[in-house]
């Protein structure tokens, strides 16, 4: 097979001593950082963004993926010890994993997390190195037509996640589409958006973006709900499991990561959705049912696992369409670019030597993650403690650092602060991160794809519609209207599992939400 | 909390949640108005000019804030964002948040004229007051040991130089 080639040719890229420090230090920072509360993996490559001025792009990237990875493992820790989730992903872990823990089986709980993820991600990684280039090159033939129609797709897609309010995605989406307007228009050299602010001219840079919406935001909004009594830390010592522990988790990883790798392959919203699906699977497969809600491992096992596949999954679409679908995807795809490289289905022939080796760093991140998370798992539990002074006074501080540095212009700063306050806003009112940043990335890409067709059609808006971007569009329709296409359907015909999963969606937000907080959907079930 | 001061602080989310669809509004309203007042450019190629995008974005804007008001109506409410270290049940802090936004200003108002060193020190300094830590020379400690810290990352690690501010020359 060519891949496997290619993939060789890769871990040569990979394996030479400075790559391979940086898919250590990656790895390293992203786990550290993934286990501190409050802090995401999305927060952390936006933070780190100002560095990609010093970096190689293969250095720059290698390292970002070890992030990403990292932040993914970091994140079940902290949702295993802690009672709290950080992340959506890791709600699922918290249910069983948190109880496991207070079962005073912690160590199992990391430990099948740990294995879990190093079993999906090498298994996802695979999958990803088979299935890129072919996409890749099916992907080559499409037209601006259908790339935009692609786009319009990825929109809407992460607006409507299941079991969440749709309205309030699609205001995020608005606001981030607005923002990725400002500046002056590339075609007919027209300022939009812009008051007359000479500093609005060159647009407002995606590294102020990501860091107000993720960093500054995040901050604020925590300081203004800020537990006053520190959470409870459970003790751990080093992960090991059981012969009967591993007869119970090595058939959920394997369904994890069935699950995962589509999903995330697909623009859906991210890992929260087959994380859950994958938590409903295993309740109905497994020979204990009885102990779900109890501290099941199957409960930790599978969900830990669809995480990473969809993780892996998510690099699909990013590196052969240019599509993100998660947030830390998007802010990737916008490192990638400022290196002047447009990811699409030309990468893996025109940068073939950095997609490989951005693969082949990834199975070694991977397998680095395994043997840093059994041993150094009581050490990560130690950051669990540190002060939330420091901890969000350092946020704030390195959000500013990044954002200065970025363009070295005062009043960037200011703008930070203008976006972070309408990131309190939006975590205030609900209103979803994910396509707010999604816009403001792929917003000026959709505008170029859309006159570029509309060029090539002659102004004629017919040109947009092609069979391909046809479909796509009708899978955009079905997304938008599924309230209602749902009501036209016989009962039956909804997915057991799927229902059930939405169900405990809400469940769960319910319990980590406000008891009063109703969402439409939630709204619109009671009626029925 | 008792439960009568929760109760009131939903109601009060549901009058200012009418305050989000407000704004929503009236920022597609101001993206299709600015849309529309751009002036007819004649280097325009293709057929769909500068205002295309910016009419539908403002429209989705418009259109988004009038079901937005008519979900607050029937009861919907947006839900906030848990974390670890967020605890929903009590009312938010805004002495805090005010703090912290003034030793944010401060550092965007001193960056230029006293340099990274100082204005970033008086950020985390400032930020860890206001999240209540009264260790103050520890703080200081920290603080003034992560802005030579990062100042000199920056300057040998990737060559942007931070603003040096009043200490040029001893830095």
């Amino acid at each position: 097979m060519d891949a496997f080639a290619d993939l060789a040719g890769g871990f040569a890229t990979a394996l030479t001593p400075t790559n391979l420090a940086f898919a250590l230090l990656g790895v390293l920072l992203g786990t550290a950082i993934g286990v501190l509360p409050g802090i995401g993996p999305a927060m952390t490559v936006a933070l780190l963004l100002p560095l990609t001025r010093g970096l190689d792009v293969q250095q720059a990237l290698i390292m970002f993926a070890g992030i990403y990875y990292g932040g993914m493992y970091g994140g079940s820790t902290t949702s295993i010890l802690l009672n709290t989730p950080g992340e959506s992903s890791s709600v699922v872990t918290a249910i069983e994993g948190n109880r496991m823990a207070r079962a005073g089986r912690a160590a199992q709980a990391l430990a099948t997390a740990a294995i879990g993820s190093f079993v999906a991600g090498t298994i996802a990684t695979l999958l990803l190195a088979l299935l890129a280039p072919t996409v890749a090159d099916l992907a080559v033939q499409i037209s601006p037509a259908d790339r935009f129609a692609v786009m319009v797709l990825a929109f809407i897609a992460v607006t409507s996640v299941l079991g969440s309010s749709r309205v309030r995605g699609l205001a995020a989406l608005g606001l981030g589409l607005t923002i990725g307007l400002v500046g002056i228009d590339f075609t007919s050299g027209q300022q939009r958006l812009t008051f007359g602010i000479a500093e609005l001219a060159d647009g407002i840079d995606v590294v102020v973006v990501a860091v107000g919406l993720f960093a500054v935001g995040e901050a604020l909004w925590t300081a203004a709900h800020l537990r006053r009594r520190p959470l409870e830390v459970i003790p751990v010592g080093n992960p090991r499991m059981s012969r009967a522990d591993w007869r119970r988790s090595w058939k959920p990883w394997l369904r994890g990561t069935a699950i995962g790798f589509p999903f995330g392959a697909v623009p859906a919203g991210g890992a929260e959705i087959p994380t859950f699906l994958s938590y409903v699977t295993e309740k109905r497969l497994s020979k204990h049912p009885e102990e779900f809600g109890k501290g099941a491992i199957e409960g930790v096992a599978g969900p830990e696992a669809t995480n990473n596949a969809s993780a892996a999954g998510g690099l699909v679409p990013l590196l052969t369409l240019g599509i993100p679908t998660t947030a830390t995807a998007a802010v990737i795809l916008f490192a990638i670019e400022s290196y002047g490289i447009q990811p699409g289905p030309r990468l893996f022939d025109t940068e073939p030597e950095l997609v490989w080796g951005l693969i082949a760093s990834l199975f070694i991140g991977n397998a680095a993650l395994l043997l840093l998370n059994l041993p150094l798992a009581p050490l990560w539990a130690k950051l669990l403690r540190i002060p939330r002074s420091y901890l969000y006074a350092g946020i704030l501080f390195f959000a500013s650092l990044g954002a200065y540095a970025a363009n070295a212009n005062q009043f960037d700063l200011f703008l930070l602060l203008v976006i972070g306050a309408l990131g309190f806003m939006m975590r205030r009112y609900g209103l979803p991160l994910l396509p707010a940043i999604i816009g403001v990335i792929l917003g000026p890409y959709a505008e170029e794809e859309l006159r570029q067709a509309l060029q090539i059609s002659n102004g004629d808006l017919g040109g947009l519609f092609d069979p391909m971007s046809v479909v796509v569009y009708a899978i955009v329709a079905l997304v938008l209207l599924w309230p209602l296409v749902r009501l036209a359907l016989p009962r039956r015909a909804t997915v057991p599992v799927l229902g059930e999963a939405v169900h405990e969606i809400e469940e769960a937000h319910h319990h980590t939400g406000l008891t009063e907080s109703v969402s439409v959907e939630r709204h619109t079930r009671r009626e029925e | 909390m008792t439960a009568t001061s929760a109760g009131g602080g939903t109601r009060e989310q549901g009058r200012s949640e009418y305050g989000v669809a407000l704004f929503l509004g009236a920022l597609g309203l101001l993206v299709v108005v600015s849309a529309l007042l751009l002036p007819e450019s004649r280097i325009t190629r293709g057929p769909v000019g500068p205002a295309a995008v910016p009419i539908v974005v403002g429209g989705l804007l418009v259109v988004t804030s009038v079901f937005l008001a008519v979900d607050v109506r029937r009861g919907g409410r947006g839900e906030p964002e848990g974390g670890e270290d967020v605890d929903l049940t009590a009312r938010s802090d805004w002495r805090t948040v005010g703090l912290l936004a003034a030793a944010f200003v401060a550092n965007a108002l001193l960056i230029e004229s006293l340099g990274w060193v100082i204005s970033g020190a008086v950020l985390f300094w400032g930020s860890a007051f206001a999240l209540g830590s009264r260790h103050y020379v520890r703080d200081l400690l920290i603080a003034v040991g992560l802005s030579v810290g990062s100042f000199y990352l920056f300057a040998l690690g990737l060559g942007i130089v931070l603003p040096p501010g009043i200490l040029r020359g001893i830095l």
